[in-house]
């Protein structure tokens, strides 16, 4: 994986986080929450500076970073977009919409597109079964897609950045 | 006392204490419950109890579901079955699970025949998987560092490693990482183990029930140094060795084979039969100097003296504090270990004696320990890149050896080792068990600062397997405080408490291992069973109080090597063959 060195402000921001959890232990998933949220993602400088503010093993900290797959190692893209592959979600087709996304984005799930615009992940159920399948870009919903719309819906934020 | 519970389990009645698991009390009752992931190292303070592989289960009467027997409590009045059919196939089944996904390649395994998921398998009666058609078989890269072998697609999840390497060692090297199929116990970001803050002191291989965590084993190249004419090939064995090599021959736990083992090792062609014990006497003398000079300083008035002195024979620990402890590696005893005294020595005094180049003499050391491996690779104890110690292998890899080469253990007559590095007291064989490095530096110091002979070589007090022990011996009104540690996570108590300016001791000894040196990696697996280290540390007294010398300066080889090579402890030459220093490492 690509190096990257962390500003000091960058530090800061980690520190600040933790500090703000009394550095314990037992909030490792919030804290983690909360400095993904700032960075995008948690890259392995992140996590070793996380486990040296609250002086527990760096190991620890990747084991729960690789357990839950709210966390990423791997950068997103300015938007990330999702598919739903809840049970309601997937009968109602919502694998062709993953399909026609890769297509169009040229990326494969998992990955982020060269320009760093995009990124696409698959994720379970967000709760909002009567508009399946369900997509999301960043934190906006986009009920009932069908592969068809999939191009439209990408070109506003195309438009926009 | 709290009342006792009345529970009935196989149909035996049997009363235990409230908090008693289901599985300890089946143990009471006689009823033997096969355990996977769970290890309770009771003497030692070592359990794994995450109740997560499910071989335990039990039925309950008017309890729904199958009930973990290592981690529910009984109650009063519970009514157990072990071995209903119900329990039968559950427990099978997951037994088929684990092994679905399971690499099948026993034969090959350096694990098999002492394997705790292939001998399950044997007592369930497996012969075929019916679980998953076509199951996947995991996959996991191999890591191979210099003591120790990841071979992480035979890991079953048991995570014993991980809470060896958290909870008792504090080293914090392994973790669970991932999920599902592919959780596996890991370093950080699945780097190589020799990048990772491991200390190499292999408790995670002694309690690993599968092929998955196995030592590197340097057999075949000591098989090709025994044939090659060209190389003088001479052996150490440390002093825990003695005491535990009999179990791979089927000798009781504590059974001393000290005579056969050196008998065993002039058949395989060894040069030499030399004794880690001597360069034990070694280090009492340079080790017992320092420390007396120390304290002679320190009441002086010297300010720069440090104090306390740690012990450093065990290259696990010295690991440890250059990981954890960087600001104070002036504390730790600037002695070598046993093994590199003893290498040092070999390649000088030795090779010298015998007329011939360090290069074309190969020495061997035989341990209880996996990261002596680790140490003689390291860089100060090499001449021009060759090193002092040139292999070091287990007390288990030498049983292979000597199975190797056809040798009938059991029937061997004793023999003695070689002079002039062969020759050891009682203080030396002590060294094996935690409180005997203290003790022995504390025989020699004593008769050296108050000049009177001791009457009772016997130190109780230094002894016992409680994790952290504390003693004060009287030097003639010089009170000594006296501070031991076994398990690295006492060691970092000990270590945190010093550094925060809480104790007044004079001398620490610590030990990586559970018990010591007894209990190391390199020894014959315990599975679980910690009455074979008791065994061990019985064994070890005994030896000791057998010899004819117990005080490491009264060693008469020890003294003719001072008089002939040496000069006297701490001397120009003892401070460049058999003094050392340490290196700060970068912590993760």
């Amino acid at each position: 994986m690509k190096k990257i060195e962390l500003s000091d402000c960058d530090l800061k921001v980690i520190s600040d986080i933790c500090a703000k959890y009394e550095k314990k232990e037992s909030e490792l998933i919030n804290i983690l929450h909360k400095i993904q949220s700032h960075f995008g993602y948690l890259p392995e400088e992140v996590q070793r500076a996380v486990a040296s503010e609250l002086d527990i093993p760096v190991a620890r900290v990747y084991g729960v970073v690789t357990f839950y797959s709210f966390f990423t190692m791997q950068p997103k893209g300015k938007y990330a977009v999702s598919v739903c592959l809840g049970t309601a979600c997937y009968v109602r087709g919502a694998e062709a919409v993953v399909a026609a996304l890769e297509k169009e984005l040229g990326i494969k799930v998992g990955g982020v597109t060269d320009d760093g615009l995009f990124s696409l992940d698959c994720l379970r159920c967000v709760g909002a079964c009567g508009l399946a399948p369900v997509m999301m870009v960043g934190e906006k919903v986009y009920g009932r897609v069908t592969p068809e719309q999939v191009g439209h819906i990408l070109d506003e934020y195309r438009r926009n950045s | 006392m709290d009342k006792k519970i009345k529970v009935i389990i196989d149909n035996k009645s049997v009363e235990v204490a409230p908090g008693t698991t289901i599985y300890q009390a089946a143990k009471q009752a006689g009823v033997d419950i096969p355990v996977l992931c769970y290890m309770n190292l009771h003497d030692l303070g070592v359990e794994n109890k995450p109740g997560g592989c499910r071989i335990c289960v039990v039925e309950v009467e008017g309890r729904k579901n199958l009930a973990p027997s290592c981690s529910t409590e009984c109650t009063e009045g519970m009514v157990v079955r072990t071995h209903s059919v119900r329990v039968l196939n559950a427990r099978k089944n997951v037994l088929e699970l684990i092994l679905s996904d399971h690499p099948k390649d026993c034969l090959l395994c350096q694990k098999s025949g002492r394997c705790e998921l292939q001998d399950l398998a044997v007592r369930m009666g497996i012969r075929e998987i019916h679980a998953v058609e076509n199951a996947l078989v995991s996959t996991y890269r191999k890591d191979e560092s210099p003591s120790i072998i990841r071979n992480m697609d035979k890991c079953v999840m048991c995570r014993r490693c991980e809470t060896i390497c958290n909870e008792v060692q504090t080293v914090g090297a392994l973790s669970a990482v991932n999920r599902g199929f592919n959780a596996v116990v890991a370093t950080a970001f699945e780097q190589d183990l020799k990048d990772s803050r491991c200390t190499f002191c292999g408790q995670c291989v002694a309690v690993c029930p599968t092929g998955a965590l196995t030592e590197v084993d340097h057999t075949p190249k000591i098989i090709n140094a025994l044939a090659d004419p060209s190389k003088t090939v001479i052996v150490q064995t440390a002093p825990a060795v003695r005491a535990a090599l009999g179990e791979e021959f089927g000798f009781a736990p504590g059974t001393l084979v000290t005579g056969k083992m050196v008998t065993a090792l002039r058949r395989l062609g060894f040069d030499k039969v030399f004794d880690t014990d001597f360069a034990a006497d070694l280090t009492i003398m340079e080790e017992g100097t320092e420390l007396l000079k120390r304290i002679t300083g320190y009441l002086n008035g010297d300010k720069t003296v440090k104090l306390p002195i740690l012990t450093s024979c065990c290259p696990a620990w010295v690991n440890f504090f250059e990981w954890n402890y960087p600001d104070m590696l002036d504390v730790p005893s600037s002695a070598k270990s046993p093994q590199q005294m003893f290498g040092a020595l070999a390649k000088t005094y030795f090779a010298k004696m015998m007329g011939i180049d360090r290069k074309n003499l190969v020495v061997v050391s035989v341990m209880p320990c996996l990261a002596k491996k680790y140490e003689c690779q390291r860089d100060e104890f090499k001449v021009d890149g060759n090193p002092d110690v040139d292999y070091s292998i287990s007390t288990r890899e030498l049983a292979h050896l000597i199975k190797l080469a056809n040798i009938d253990f059991a029937s061997l007559p004793d023999s003695g080792f070689d002079d002039p590095m062969g020759e050891s007291t009682g203080a030396s064989v002590i060294f094996g068990v935690t409180g005997g490095v203290i003790e022995a530096a504390v025989r020699t110091a004593y008769e050296i600062y108050t000049g009177r002979k001791l009457e009772s070589v016997d130190f109780h007090e230094l002894r016992g397997f409680e994790g952290i022990r504390t003693a004060t011996i009287d030097f003639n009104g010089l009170k000594l405080n006296i501070g031991i540690a076994h398990k690295l996570g006492n060691a970092r108590k000990l270590l945190d408490g010093i550094r925060a300016g809480m104790y007044n001791f004079h001398a620490i000894e610590i030990m990586a291992c559970p018990g010591g040196c007894i209990g190391g990696a390199g020894q014959p697996l315990h599975h679980g069973d910690s009455s074979i280290i008791q065994a061990r540390m019985d064994a070890i007294y005994r030896e000791d109080a057998g010899k004819k010398i117990r005080k490491s300066h009264e060693n008469p080889y020890i003294k003719r090597v001072y008089g002939d090579f040496l000069g006297y402890p701490m001397s120009e030459k003892a401070h460049e063959l058999l003094h050392t220093h340490y290196f700060k490492k970068e912590k993760l």
